[in-house]
């Protein structure tokens, strides 16, 4: 038994302690950082809303970013398609 | 008889049931496929549907079931004898709950992970889904109210437990900030968290701490519990990284090392059994051991409240579908381990029968207090451990269970309470807050309600519970069985189950409503009233909905 084998298997412990420590909470977690992401996405897209957004200058140029979630997102905010005209997504 | 035979008996035959009943049940009546598409694959969303490695599953399964209940309820129910209790933990962890869970579990799994209660609608019918709520909400009620009242029980009895049991938690704070900072990586922190939990119980009995006898009015034990629910209050409202999560990690740890330790003590020291095999002797006023016997011991031999885990949050995880074999009915065995260790510890754990009656003196004492005495009196002759350290190992193993219980429990009620607000429109109940206060409101007024002014309600209410959570699993149970009917396969394996609980349950529930009549204790009365009407419920409605397939399927061989 070398040193190399027992650092193995420790790090292989480590995983499984790790899985073992997340999975139990992994969805309550996923779920609170999603309803952040869901009001920054409101921020981000306030403005095109009509509603007045202070911060929309500096947030419009994270839209290109946004793109991908923003289907999940109107999708779960209870709008079958995109909210904006300007905006098209399906 | 010796300790070490009823422990290699009981092991032997749960291992047994393992490898040839549930592979039995497994193949030839679930007939699970290993090339089922499972929701967890199906639905993958990386927060609710994730494949995970099955022993992971197995130890997330496993630790959310086992709490305080397998160890109360056997600690009990031996004052009955240690045969009867054994029996019951052996065959009903081999033919109720392994089959319960693990059907469980393959029931969700082919019908996209729903809840059993949403299975229940489905597959049985609208009138017993919403029978399914009530009875969900009867067990977390009562559920809250019986720990609560065991936990004071507990701190009041072993005062060297206080200091371990609240420093677990300064622990758990102090452990979870250091894994949400990445600051040191888990194998590490395991050991050093591990470490720091058998220091504080080490340090235990040192620093014995007893709240004053009064204060204000209200009794010590009142205090503990008011104590109690104010922490699970605070507890169930922090985000659960903050402090469940952690604690539940450490919690897990602790239950495989005190169950090693309690059977590598036994086995080191091989115990005479004090107790008697059949207590023909009974204090006066315990109630007959037909079928009180099914109903106190619950959990360790079949427990409803599996059926929420195994379909609430393991059936979205599974990644093939004959891991529900391993993770529901070794689940079971698991927990039908911790319940055959109580037994053990409550019965071999006293040196002659003298000392074990004077623990059980009349029904509902003993207990989990037995279960800490006898099993310390095991691992300090056993191991060498210091009487004092071992007691408080224990405590502390049996309180942080019911604790984990509590706060998990207020939680899914105010969940519950939250979905009312939203159902009815009503605001302020749609808030965490409030909808906690009402939690613990109701909760409060069961265990005050139940027992008078010093909080002891909870622990009359025990039965009652074992019988609700009973009914639970009898739903359970009910909903596999249609499935099975439905699909041609033989249905007996769970029907057989089926039909035994819900006889013991109506027979429990009758003897102890003359009980509380007897007793003028209306409030009970009531609240067993309400689950006599569910019990008999769900037995009407599983004749009628059984009948109904049968008549169905017949006609259909006639055409």
């Amino acid at each position: 038994m070398n040193i190399q084998s027992v650092r193995r298997w420790f790090s292989r412990a480590s995983d499984l302690a790790n899985e073992f420590y997340n999975a139990p909470y992994r969805s309550a977690i996923a779920r609170a950082k999603r309803d952040e992401d869901d009001l920054f996405m409101l921020l981000v897209f306030s403005e095109m809303m009509g509603v007045p957004n202070p911060a929309a200058y500096y947030t419009l140029e994270l839209q290109p970013l946004m793109l991908e979630r923003f289907h999940e997102w109107h999708q779960r905010m209870g709008m079958e398609h995109s909210p904006l005209d300007h905006f098209r997504c399906c | 008889m010796n300790a070490i035979v009823m422990m290699v008996l009981g092991l032997g035959a749960m291992f047994l049931g393992y490898v040839f009943y549930s592979k039995f049940i497994a193949e030839k009546i679930f007939k699970l496929d290993p090339n089922f598409r499972t929701p967890a694959h199906e639905l993958e969303d990386g927060v609710d549907f994730v494949p995970t490695n099955k022993y992971v599953l197995w130890g997330h399964h496993f630790t959310s079931v086992a709490g305080a209940a397998p160890i109360i309820g056997p600690a009990i129910a031996v004052i009955w004898g240690w045969v009867p209790a054994f029996l019951w933990v052996i065959f009903g962890t081999i033919f109720f709950a392994g089959v319960h869970d693990a059907g469980a579990i393959w029931a969700s799994n082919r019908n996209k992970a729903k809840s059993i209660g949403n299975l229940t609608g489905d597959v049985v019918g609208k009138r017993s889904q919403t029978l399914f709520m009530i009875v969900i909400f009867l067990v977390l009620l009562m559920v809250n109210a019986v720990f609560a009242t065991a936990i004071s029980g507990l701190l009041i009895k072993f005062s060297s437990s206080v200091v371990p049991v609240w420093g677990a938690i300064f622990v758990a704070l102090i452990i979870g900030q250091i894994i949400f900072r990445k600051w040191m990586g888990l194998g590490a922190i395991s050991i050093i968290g591990v470490l720091a939990l058998y220091a504080l119980i080490w340090a235990g009995p040192s620093f014995p701490i007893q709240l004053p006898e009064t204060v204000m009015g209200i009794s010590d034990n009142a205090q503990w519990v008011l104590i109690l629910f104010g922490y699970a209050a605070i507890a169930s409202l922090l985000p659960v990284w903050v402090l469940l999560q952690p604690r539940d990690y450490i919690n897990g740890l602790q239950l495989f090392i005190g169950l090693i330790l309690l059977y590598g003590a036994t086995l080191l020291l091989g115990p005479e059994i004090s107790a008697p095999a059949f207590n023909s002797n009974t204090p006066e006023g315990t109630p007959s051991m037909l079928p009180l016997l099914f109903v106190t011991i619950a959990c360790g031999a079949i427990s409803g409240f599996h059926g929420l885990v195994a379909s609430g949050t393991t059936s979205k995880q599974l990644d093939k579908e004959t891991d529900a074999r391993f993770v529901g009915y070794f689940g079971a065995i698991g927990e039908g381990s911790l319940s055959l260790a109580t037994i053990i510890a409550a019965t071999a754990g006293f040196a002659t029968l003298a000392d074990w009656e004077a623990v059980y003196s009349s029904f509902g004492q003993g207990g989990v207090a037995a279960f800490v005495e006898g099993g310390a009196n095991i691992i300090s002759q056993g191991l060498g451990l210091d009487v004092g350290i071992s007691e408080t190992l224990l405590t502390v193993m049996a309180v942080l269970f019911a604790g984990t219980t509590m706060d998990t429990g207020l939680r899914l009620q105010r969940y519950i309470f939250q979905e009312w607000g939203n159902l009815y429109n009503i605001n302020w109940m749609q808030k965490a807050l409030p909808a906690t206060l009402l939690a613990v409101g109701s909760c409060l007024l069961l265990a005050f309600g139940a027992g008078g002014a010093d909080g002891t309600g909870g622990l009359v209410i025990w039965p009652l519970f074992g019988t609700t959570n009973q009914l639970l699993a009898g739903l359970t149970l009910l909903v596999i069985t249609v499935m099975l009917v439905r699909l041609g396969r033989p249905m007996y394996y769970t029907l057989l189950p089926l039909i035994f609980l819900l006889i013991m349950t109506v027979f429990a529930l009758i003897v102890q409503l003359k009980g509380f009549y007897d007793s003028g204790d209306w409030f009970l009365m009531g609240l067993d009233l309400v689950v006599l009407v569910a019990a008999i419920w769900i037995a009407l409605e599983a004749s009628a909905g059984l009948s109904k397939i049968r008549k169905e399927q017949k006609a259909q061989k006639q055409e």
